[in-house]
Formats: C-alpha cells, sequence, structure tokens
C-alpha cells in the first residue's frame, strides 16, 4: 500500500516553523541573558611569599567593582570577576589567562602579575587579541619597547623608570646638600631589581656626578638571611646606600640591618619602603629611611585619596598597598572608557582608551591619564620621603614634576632606541 | 670577582671580626637544622624532607608566645618544645608507619607533609609575612670588638647553638640514653631484643630533632621574616651541611655548617656574584675527594 501525501501544510513543516518562531521570538531574551555580564579575568599572585600583594590586588579590583556595578555595569553589563592564582610562576600565569579567556569565556584581561609573569601574559593577550590592562608590573619596557606594542594591552601600575627619575633627582639634591659621594647597592638579583637600580644610579648620576658606587649587593629574590650582606655593606663604608628590595625581603633585611645599627651610619634610600605592607609589618622601623611613595594614604594630600585608603581599610581591616591603587585603577578606566564607548566591547574600550583622562585619588592633580602612544600610565601621584616610625608614616612628601619625568623618559626611550 | 675587598678584609682585623661573626651567625643557626637532619638519619635511617617545617613551626611558636606574653625567654621555650611535641605526633602518628619502606615512599610522605604543613600555617597565621620584632632588650647599640661590629643578640644565637651542640655531643657520648640511642642506630634489632623499647628511641630522637630545629626557627624569629613556606630554602642549606658533613656525624654537622657560614661571609666580599655557587662547589669538591662526606662513615 502507498501512502499518498496530503495537500497543505505538512507535520514536519509546522514544527519547523514553530521552532523557528520561538527561536524568533526568544533571541531577545537570550540575548539579554547573554549581555547581563562581562566576565573578567584576573590571574595574580595568591600564593607564596608575594600572596600579600597578589590578595591587595584582588581587594582593589573588587571594591571598585562593587561600585561600578551599583551603577549599572559596563554599559550596563554587570562585572564578574573571575580570579585565579598564578603562584607567581610565569608559565602558570600564561596558562591560567589562556584559560580564563577560552573556557570561562572573559572577554576582559586584569593582568595582576609581577613583571615575570606579565610579560607571559601579554603574549596571550597578543595571541588571543584580548583587551588585556597590566596593573602590576613596573618593568618599563613591558609599554615602552615598541616590539612589545600591541593594541589590545595596556598598563595601569607605575614605571620603574619614572620612579628612578624622581628618585634619583630627589636623591641627588641630597647627596649635593650633605656631600654624600661613596654610595652603595642592595637590591635583589632579577630584572627589576637590575633594571630599577641600573636606572636610580643613572639618574642619580645625572644630577650629582661626583657620586660613586664603592659597592653592590645582589641578594637573591626570598633570600632568608642578609648578614652577610649587611656586613659586606658595613666594611664598604659608604655614606648612602639605595636598595630596591621589598616585601618579606625587606622587612627581614631592615630587622637585620637594624641590630648592626646600619641605619645610623648612612643615609638609606629604599625605594619600596613606603607602602603600608612593609610599614605596618616592621617592629622597630628606623627613622629617616628615604622612600618612594607606593601607597599611602596622606599623598596625594587630598580628601578623595584619605577617603579611598579609608573605604579600603573598612572594607578588608588592613591598608591598602601599591599594587591596590594600580588595580583599582584599572577598574575606574574600564568604567570611564565603557562610557564614553557606550559599549562593553573590548576593541571599542581599548579605542577609548587611548588618551584617556579620568578623575583619580591617585593622581598628582587629581587625574591619571593613559597615555596613547605608548598605552601606559601617566600623571600618578609620585614623590620621596623620609619616614618616621608611627603614622603617617612620612610626613612629608617632595612631588616628582612631570614635566621633567616625560622630558628625561623621552630622552631615555631615545638612548633605547625605542623612539 | 673582587679579590682585592677579600685580601684587604682578611689583612683587616676589624674585617675579619665582623665577618667571622657574620660567618658563625649563618653557620650556627644552620647546625640547629642541619643536626636535627643528620640525628634523624643516622638513627632512623629516614632522610627527613620536611624538616624545614620544624624550623618554621619554632619561628611562628615563638612569635606567637612573644606577642602573648612579651617574654623572649618564653618565646624561646615555646619555639622549642612545641616544635618537639609536634615531631612526636608525627612520628608516631605518619612517620613510623614508613620506616623500612622504599625510599620514593618516605620521600613522597615527607613532602606531603611539608605541603600540608605550609597550608597549616597559612590557614593559621594568614599568607601574609609577619615579622616577630627585636626584643627590647637586644634594642641595643652593636659592640665594637678590634674594630669589628658585633651585635649582642648574634653573641645570644651563637652562644645557645653551641650550647646545644656541646649538650647533644656530651648526651650521645657520655649518657646511658645516648649510649642507647647509638646503639639503636647501629644495631636496633639487637636493642630491641634487650627489651628496649625501640619505637619510644625514634619518637623520642624525631622530637628532639624538631626541637632543634625549631629552636633555631625561634632564634631567627626576630631577624627574618616570618612567611609560610619560610623553611624550605633551609632545609636546602642544611642538606648541604648535612652532605659535606656526613649524614650520620654531629661533628660533621657542626663542621659543615661553619664552613658553609664562612664560605658565605667572606664569598660575599670576594665573590659576590658567586657565594651560592661557592657553596655548592665547596659541595661538589667535598663529594668527589670524600663521596661519604668530611665525617661520614662508610657504609658496609
Amino acid at each position: 500500500m502507498t501512502r499518498t501525501r496530503k495537500p497543505g501544510v505538512s507535520r514536519r513543516a509546522t514544527l519547523a516553523m514553530m521552532g523557528a518562531g520561538a527561536v524568533t521570538f526568544a533571541a531577545p531574551w537570550v540575548a539579554r541573558a547573554q549581555s547581563k555580564t562581562i566576565k573578567v579575568g584576573m590571574p595574580t599572585i595568591l600564593s607564596g611569599r608575594v600572596a600579600q600583594l597578589g590578595t591587595s590586588s584582588r581587594n582593589g579590583v573588587t571594591l571598585e567593582v562593587e561600585k561600578v556595578n551599583a551603577a549599572g555595569g559596563l554599559a550596563g553589563r554587570q562585572i564578574e570577576m573571575v580570579i585565579r592564582d598564578s603562584k607567581g610562576q610565569p608559565q602558570e600565569a600564561a596558562r591560567v589567562a589562556r584559560e580564563l579567556v577560552n573556557t570561562d569565556g572573559c572577554e576582559i584581561l586584569i593582568d595582576a602579575e609581577a613583571s615575570s609573569g606579565a610579560f607571559a601574559v601579554h603574549e596571550v593577550a597578543r595571541d588571543l587579541g584580548v583587551l588585556c590592562i597590566h596593573t602590576n608590573s613596573e618593568t618599563s619596557s613591558l609599554t615602552a619597547d615598541p616590539k612589545q606594542h600591541i593594541p589590545n594591552a595596556f598598563r595601569t601600575a607605575r614605571q620603574g623608570v619614572h620612579d628612578s627619575i624622581v628618585g634619583g633627582s630627589y636623591a641627588a639634591t641630597i647627596a649635593k646638600a650633605k656631600g654624600l659621594k661613596k654610595w652603595a647597592t642592595c637590591s635583589p638579583d632579577y630584572a627589576y631589581g637590575r633594571d630599577t637600580t641600573g636606572e636610580y644610579v643613572t639618574y642619580l648620576k645625572r644630577f650629582a656626578p661626583d657620586v660613586e658606587i664603592i659597592s653592590e649587593s645582589w641578594p637573591k629574590l626570598f633570600q632568608p638571611d642578609y648578614t652577610e650582606v649587611v656586613t659586606k655593606i658595613l666594611q664598604a663604608k659608604p655614606q648612602a646606600l639605595y636598595s630596591c628590595l621589598w616585601g618579606g625581603d625587606l622587612t627581614s633585611y631592615i630587622d637585620q640591618a637594624n641590630i648592626y645599627a646600619l641605619f645610623s651610619q648612612m643615609e638609606v634610600f629604599a625605594v619600596n619602603m613606603a607602602d603600608y605592607t612593609a610599614l605596618t609589618v616592621v617592629k622597630n622601623l628606623p627613622k629617616g629611611i628615604h622612600s618612594g611613595n607606593r601607597y599611602i594614604k596622606t599623598y596625594p594630600a587630598t580628601a578623595e585619596n584619605a577617603a579611598w585608603g579609608d573605604a579600603y581599610k573598612a572594607k578588608y581591616n588592613e591598608y591598602p598597598t601599591n599594587w591596590s591603587w594600580e588595580n583599582a585603577t584599572a577598574i575606574m578606566l574600564l568604567a570611564e572608557a565603557s562610557k564614553k564607548a557606550n559599549s562593553a566591547d573590548g576593541k571599542k574600550i581599548a579605542e577609548a582608551l587611548r588618551g584617556l583622562k579620568i578623575k583619580s585619588p591617585f593622581g598628582a592633580d587629581g587625574t591619571v591619564t593613559m597615555r596613547a602612544e605608548d598605552q601606559t600610565l601617566v600623571g600618578y601621584a609620585i614623590g620621596w620621603g623620609t619616614t618616621i616610625p608611627q603614622e603617617p608614616y612620612v610626613p612629608q612628601v617632595q612631588a616628582g614634576d612631570w614635566k621633567t619625568i616625560f622630558e628625561l623618559e623621552a630622552e631615555w626611550k631615545k638612548s633605547k632606541g625605542y623612539t | 670577582m673582587d679579590i682585592d675587598a677579600l685580601t684587604g678584609c682578611l689583612a683587616s682585623s676589624a674585617c675579619l671580626v665582623t665577618q667571622t661573626t657574620s660567618g658563625f651567625i649563618i653557620g650556627m643557626l644552620l647546625f640547629l637544622v642541619a643536626v636535627g637532619l643528620t640525628l634523624i638519619f643516622g638513627v632512623l635511617k629516614v632522610v627527613n624532607f620536611s624538616h624545614g617545617a620544624f624550623y618554621m613551626f619554632g619561628a611562628y611558636f615563638a612569635m606567637t608566645a612573644y606577642q602573648l606574653t612579651g617574654s623572649f625567654a618564653l618565646a624561646m621555650l615555646c619555639g622549642a618544645a612545641g616544635t618537639a611535641i609536634l615531631g612526636l605526633i608525627f612520628e608516631r602518628g605518619f612517620m613510623s608507619r614508613v620506616y623500612g619502606a622504599d625510599v620514593l615512599m618516605q620521600v613522597l610522605v615527607c613532602y606531603a607533609f611539608v605541603l600540608i604543613f605550609d597550608d597549616v600555617v597559612r590557614m593559621i597565621w594568614g599568607p601574609e609575612f609577619k615579622s616577630m620584632g627585636m626584643p627590647v632588650a637586644f634594642q641595643v647599640a652593636p659592640l665594637f670588638i678590634a674594630g669589628g661590629v658585633v651585635p649582642p643578640y648574634y653573641l645570644l644565637l651563637i652562644s645557645v647553638a653551641l650550647a646545644a651542640a656541646a649538650v647533644l655531643g656530651l648526651g650521645l657520648a657520655r649518657t646511658r640514653i645516648g649510649k642507647v640511642i647509638r646503639a639503636a642506630a647501629h644495631n636496633p634489632g639487637m636493642v630491641s631484643a634487650l627489651g628496649i623499647n625501640t619505637g619510644l628511641i625514634y619518637g623520642g630522637v624525631f622530637a628532639l630533632g624538631g626541637m632543634l630545629a625549631g629552636l633555631a626557627g625561634a632564634l631567627a624569629a626576630p631577624v627574618r621574616s616570618l612567611t609560610p613556606g619560610m623553611g624550605f630554602s633551609v632545609l636546602i642549606e642544611s642538606f648541604i651541611v648535612t652532605v659535606i658533613g656526613g649524614m650520620g656525624s654531629i661533628l660533621g654537622a657542626l663542621i659543615g655548617a661553619l664552613l658553609i657560614g664562612m664560605i658565605r661571609s667572606f664569598g660575599s666580599l670576594g665573590f659576590p656574584l658567586f657565594t651560592e655557587g661557592l657553596m655548592y662547589l665547596f659541595m661538589v669538591i667535598v663529594l668527589v675527594s670524600r663521596p661519604t662526606g668530611l665525617f661520614g662513615k662508610e657504609v658496609a
């Protein structure tokens, strides 16, 4: 028996039409559900000796994301942070960053890594084309070297060369006033320590040509004992010492140098001292260490900065770190760029970020700018002062002059062949 | 390489005093950790990779006791006694179950506990680094001996470590318990057959080793930042010391630790970029010329 097809619309066609109709009507709902949140991936260091800084990066970001979400999110999309531990290992940072984009569906990366990891994440951003903001790496070449440049990567961290220009000129003024000609250096033996010390000495000698480096010490990163380094410096009898040791290494060094009375025998310039991580941990903080500002709520001395520091303390029961403000700035810039672009799309935000100037508690003049030419942050508050062992820790800070920084940075770039 | 700085130092009494003291400080702290390691190996025949954790716990126990009581002596006592108890529990609960097992199994168990202990410290004291601070009694100007600088706290540290070495050496050589421990190290079957509880000896030796590492951690706490995982780098250097001195030899641990201390102290002047390398180079030279270490005995 053969079956004859009845005239009219078949059952299959009816089902297909119903299906298409359902999809058509449901599409806006699906789209809205998809666009409700925007995932932002963040590899950072949440274990090991630097975990405290990674945690403070996460806190800085979270504090600002809550504000942005309360105000409507990025172009109406709520930010959902996906934060993973990189353990401070470059290969793990790259793996985590790739997974955040490919598996977790993150559309933006906040790269809260130290310099070694940041370069690895940078290559992931280059490969995947995702919008990436480096928040902690201070190694200048990350954005200054044209070979590193990609249109989708930005940096909200301070830069080593900026610090060295301001620190070098500050130290030179004191060196000339006090006749400090014989200097020693003691910095960790890795890229950041070597580069930053080299740049600092360059600018110190530029402003005070009589200065001579008579002793160099390069303890390894996370070295537990600095006794031999301390005694070596004592033997050299310098008039001044520069160090870019940081975190637990700096506090160990201070504790061990203290009992040799090293700080009373020479002027000490420690760029990373004025951060609450070090200031509040060292029990017997010597008076009169010269330091660059990292994060202190009294510099810049504005109500906005103090309020931000207090809000952070109220939420996390500790003061922020240098990495906190750098990460918070990334979210502040993202929010403003998204408003300007009226979009949460990474490419459109990147367009809007170039050259974007925003109000900021951390700005030297109340604003910070994402410089278009190399996509790095400028205009942040930068200065040096001397420590006291209680709050406000650095009562008077001499502000760095951004006009001078720009001039000397341009020279530095030229000397490096970057321009 | 800065040979001028080194020869200049050797010709200066001030520099000699400062650098020799510095070598003693580094060496004696290392000795306290290494001697526990070597003692445990000598008696129990276990390479205790988790030994650095006891150094870490000693430092944290001391810091907490100091914060609670303000007493430096009590802090040292808590650091040493706390790790002795911890060592006993660890040995009876876990290590005693892997005696005689494959070395790989022992290493894996120890390594697992390194990670577990680090996480325990992280959970109790937090992941951020801590500082105990120097007790008020030692916040004084350093002494100047023959022009060299010597901090009073380091004199105490060296004295305590030397006293521990003397008590340990004499205790093992002259006391009945010491003789039993040495006998157990040499022939545990015979000691057991004589009706002596070898489990008690093993637990006691492990606790003693842990206590010495804990004492080192407590003594280091005022001058080193405390952080989860801080025992690892000390463990590596302690292994170098025990290998140089000879596994199982207490005198070897003392001499090896002092040699490493002096290499670090004087090496930082003459070979500032090769101080670490110098330490490993010395170990290689010793092992090539004497595979059992300076005071190690040939295993039949």
